[in-house]
């Protein structure tokens, strides 16, 4: 047994020595020759990739030539973007527009509640790392005789484990639609809910600290801190901050075709003298004047996004929906000020105590069904909620048929359909049904465009 | 009770040592490749699956969860993810893989990059300044790109540098020899005449002398339309195109207009790693690619 199983053994290590026989140096030179003519084959291949490359216009690069072309954005040039927007608007002429119930918001507007043709503001944008360490962004938006800066800011990149922090101004992360700039919303308009909390959107000059916990789920949470000057709080002159925010967000994946994030927010600031134009009591005839809140504001914004794409695919097909909830409690001291003589307003006396919870929200939903072609709808409501003050006090100067002192449920129906060649061109169409003012039904019709040059940064989820 | 409480909270410190170096991979095949020079000492993770048109993904919560977890990033570059990296990587918080950083890499800079554009413009799509970023389907480019990466493992992960070189040597030698025999095997399909939807096989023509007559896509990322269809149809008849080949994620109706119409068969290639049941890992990608293509080829 042993003796034959140490002959196997001799004999296959003897085989390898033994085996230099004709039939294996047959096997050796047919080896050979496949090798010969396969380099020869590379050879020639090379040859014709060599020929290609002198004769076809596109140049190919050797990886030794390394880094990309320097006219390749993101390498020591900052990346500029310009978008351009314009629009036809068909709707009601209603003089100074305002929601029913609700605060005006006095922050900027773009030129959306202009009839006719417009030009949008036009955005320019210019973003670059600073250095390893930091990204800086400037976003400016550009109207006839103004150019307002909507964001410059700079942010960290080596801060590292999970922490980013910002300074300068920028868009406030509550909500999910706030840090959206116009040309990114999937309506020509902002939702109802965002110009009554705000006016377009919450901008700060401050700081903002992120954080994303080191989970497989993403947690992320947020603190920020700011001048506040901008509605609803007012710019107070002070050295601390006048407004903070904390935000915290959750989100993941449901199979390979969906996401979701939802988030909470949580803003508060305050106001001085923060001004809207009411009608007084003047026995000679109502005069304009100045109604006048001084206090504190807070804001609670529940956000929720689901994104819906085949296998995770959204070019050929996708879906989003969104929906925004929000309350609002304001408390502190009303007031009404005027220049006319006979008006109950002369002197800006105070009119007691005010206090306000207010509750709304939108949903929309968006279908690209085909490429290029997306359809979508949104439904806008609002509750002007409760307010609490004097009425013996307040109606003694200002006139009950204010449209703030109106309980009423602001509402809008709206429908788009855009069109889209590239990821880059946008033409839209867009009816709604307002009814965000008491006693005015108004059906507008918005025909708009949204153009993108250069170097369109990514956006976010 | 005590004692097993320090046990645990030991067990809880000592994890992340024991556990694995984290790869998040743009696209499947750097995650296969990362796999393949790291072995058990990596765990990699893809933030793209094959039936995802890398140009297009979204910012996704669950990437930035992915990218603040992340040790090394492995992704094409030349501006391939444009559209979807960047804010997931600032927005993960994770310092050590931002651009610039030893913890990410980009595979493209290694490689000798086709068509770089003469001229950049928008009216000529979606061109990309550092060339086509569609480099896997080349082989050669593998094993260019596998050097650096082992190199950039054994940098970052330095207990196990040795192990990464092993595994890269064995790598090499395995890849050079089923290129020789990928190379025989596609001799045959010398000098066919295709038609891709997108230029996404540059990189593989080029290497097994196929010749791209069209694109379905009238200029990259351009949706095709059926003008420039109906110039292909006439291309097809005059020029003897043999094929049509798309990816598993572009829409196959284009493909099937034509083919149909031109009488030659459209034919759905993997594209990378998991494209396919045979594409499970590089090796089988190419098995299965250089297999579709003979099959379909009279």
């Amino acid at each position: 047994m042993h003796r034959i199983a140490l002959l196997a053994v001799a004999s296959t290590l003897a085989l390898p020595a033994a085996a230099a026989s004709d039939e294996d140096l047959k096997v050796l030179r047919e080896e050979v020759a496949q090798m010969k003519k396969s380099y020869e084959q590379r050879i020639e291949a090379l040859e014709q990739r060599l020929a290609a490359a002198e004769s076809a216009p596109v140049k190919s690069q050797s990886p030794q030539d390394g880094a990309a072309p320097a006219r390749a954005a993101g390498g020591f040039n900052p990346e500029v973007s310009l978008i351009l927007q314009g629009q036809y608007r068909r709707m009601k002429d209603v003089p100074e527009r305002s929601i029913t119930g609700y605060w005006p918001a006095g922050g900027h507007g773009h030129g959306g509640d202009e009839r006719g043709l417009t030009l949008d503001h036009s955005e320019l944008i210019v973003s670059a790392n600073i250095d390893p360490w930091y990204r800086g962004m400037l976003n400016v938006a550009l109207k006839d005789g103004e150019a307002e800066v909507e964001e410059a800011w700079f942010q960290t990149l080596g801060l590292g484990n999970g922490f980013t922090l910002k300074g300068g101004r920028f868009l406030s992360g509550i909500g999910y639609l706030n840090e959206q700039h116009p040309h990114a919303w999937d309506f020509a308009d902002a939702p109802l809910m965002t110009k009554a909390l705000f006016g377009e959107h919450y901008g700060k000059d401050g700081l903002q600290l992120k954080w994303v916990a080191p989970t497989d789920l993403f947690l992320e949470f947020g603190a920020e801190v700011g001048r506040g000057a901008g509605f609803p709080g007012t710019d107070r002159n002070r050295n601390s901050a006048g407004a903070g925010a904390i935000f915290a967000h959750v989100g993941d994946d449901v199979g390979r075709s969906h996401a979701w994030r939802a988030g909470l927010s949580w803003l508060s600031t305050r106001a001085k003298d923060r001004e809207a134009h009411f009608e007084d009591t003047d026995a000679a005839g109502p005069n304009e004047v100045e109604g006048l809140f001084t206090g504190r504001s807070r804001t609670v914004v529940a956000d929720f996004v689901w994104k819906w794409a085949p296998e995770g695919n959204p070019k050929q097909r996708n879906f989003k929906f969104q929906t925004e909830l929000f309350r609002r409690t304001e408390g502190g001291d009303l007031a009404c000020a005027s220049d006319v003589a006979s008006s109950p307003c002369l002197g800006g006396p105070g009119l007691g105590k005010l206090r306000s919870s207010q509750t709304g929200g939108y949903a929309q939903a968006v279908w690209q069904f085909m490429p290029r072609w997306r359809v979508g709808y949104r439904f806008d409501w609002l509750n002007s909620g409760s307010k609490r003050y004097d009425p013996a006090t307040v109606f003694a100067a200002l006139d009950p048929a204010n449209a703030y002192f109106a309980g009423y449920r602001p509402k809008r129906h709206t429908l788009m359909a855009d069109w889209s060649q590239s990821e880059f061109s946008r033409l839209r169409l867009q009816y709604a049904r307002d009814r965000s003012m008491q006693g005015v039904t108004d059906n507008q019709v918005t025909l708009q465009y949204i153009m993108s040059l250069g170097a369109h940064g990514a956006h976010k989820f | 009770m005590l004692r097993s409480f320090v046990f645990l909270a030991g067990l809880a410190m000592a994890l992340p040592s024991a556990a694995a170096f984290n790869i998040f991979a743009c696209e499947p095949e750097w995650a296969a490749l990362a796999k393949a020079l790291g072995g058990d000492k990596v765990s990699a993770y893809s933030a793209t699956h094959a039936l995802q048109d890398p140009h297009r993904i979204e910012a996704r919560p669950s990437l930035i969860a992915k990218a603040r977890n992340a040790q090394l990033v492995v992704c094409t570059g030349a501006e391939l993810e444009a559209g979807w990296l960047p804010p997931v990587l600032r927005e993960s918080g994770n310092a050590a893989v931002q651009p610039g950083r030893a913890g990410y890499f980009e595979a493209a800079p290694h490689v000798m990059r086709l068509e770089i554009p003469a001229r950049l413009d928008r009216s000529e799509g979606d061109v990309h300044a550092s060339g086509n970023p569609h480099i896997q389907l080349d082989p050669r480019n593998l094993l260019a790109v596998a050097g650096p990466l082992a190199k950039r493992l054994g940098e970052l992960d330095a207990a196990n540098a040795g192990h990464y070189a092993e595994r890269h040597r064995a790598f090499a030698e395995k890849m050079q020899q089923a290129i020789a025999r990928w190379e025989q095997e596609a001799a045959p399909l010398r000098g066919t005449q295709v038609i891709a939807q997108h230029k996404s096989f540059s990189y593989l023509f080029n290497w097994l002398g196929l010749v791209e007559v069209g694109t379905l896509e009238p200029k990259p990322g351009i949706e095709p339309g059926s003008a420039h269809l109906a110039q292909l149809l006439a291309q097809v008849k005059a020029r003897q195109v043999r094929l049509i080949v798309r990816t598993p994620y572009d829409s196959p109706r284009p493909g099937e207009w034509l083919a149909g119409r031109a009488g030659i068969p459209l034919v759905t290639l993997p594209f990378t790693v998991g494209g396919s049941e045979r594409a499970q890992d590089l090796f089988g990608l190419f098995d299965d690619t250089i297999a579709r293509l003979k099959e379909r080829t009279p």
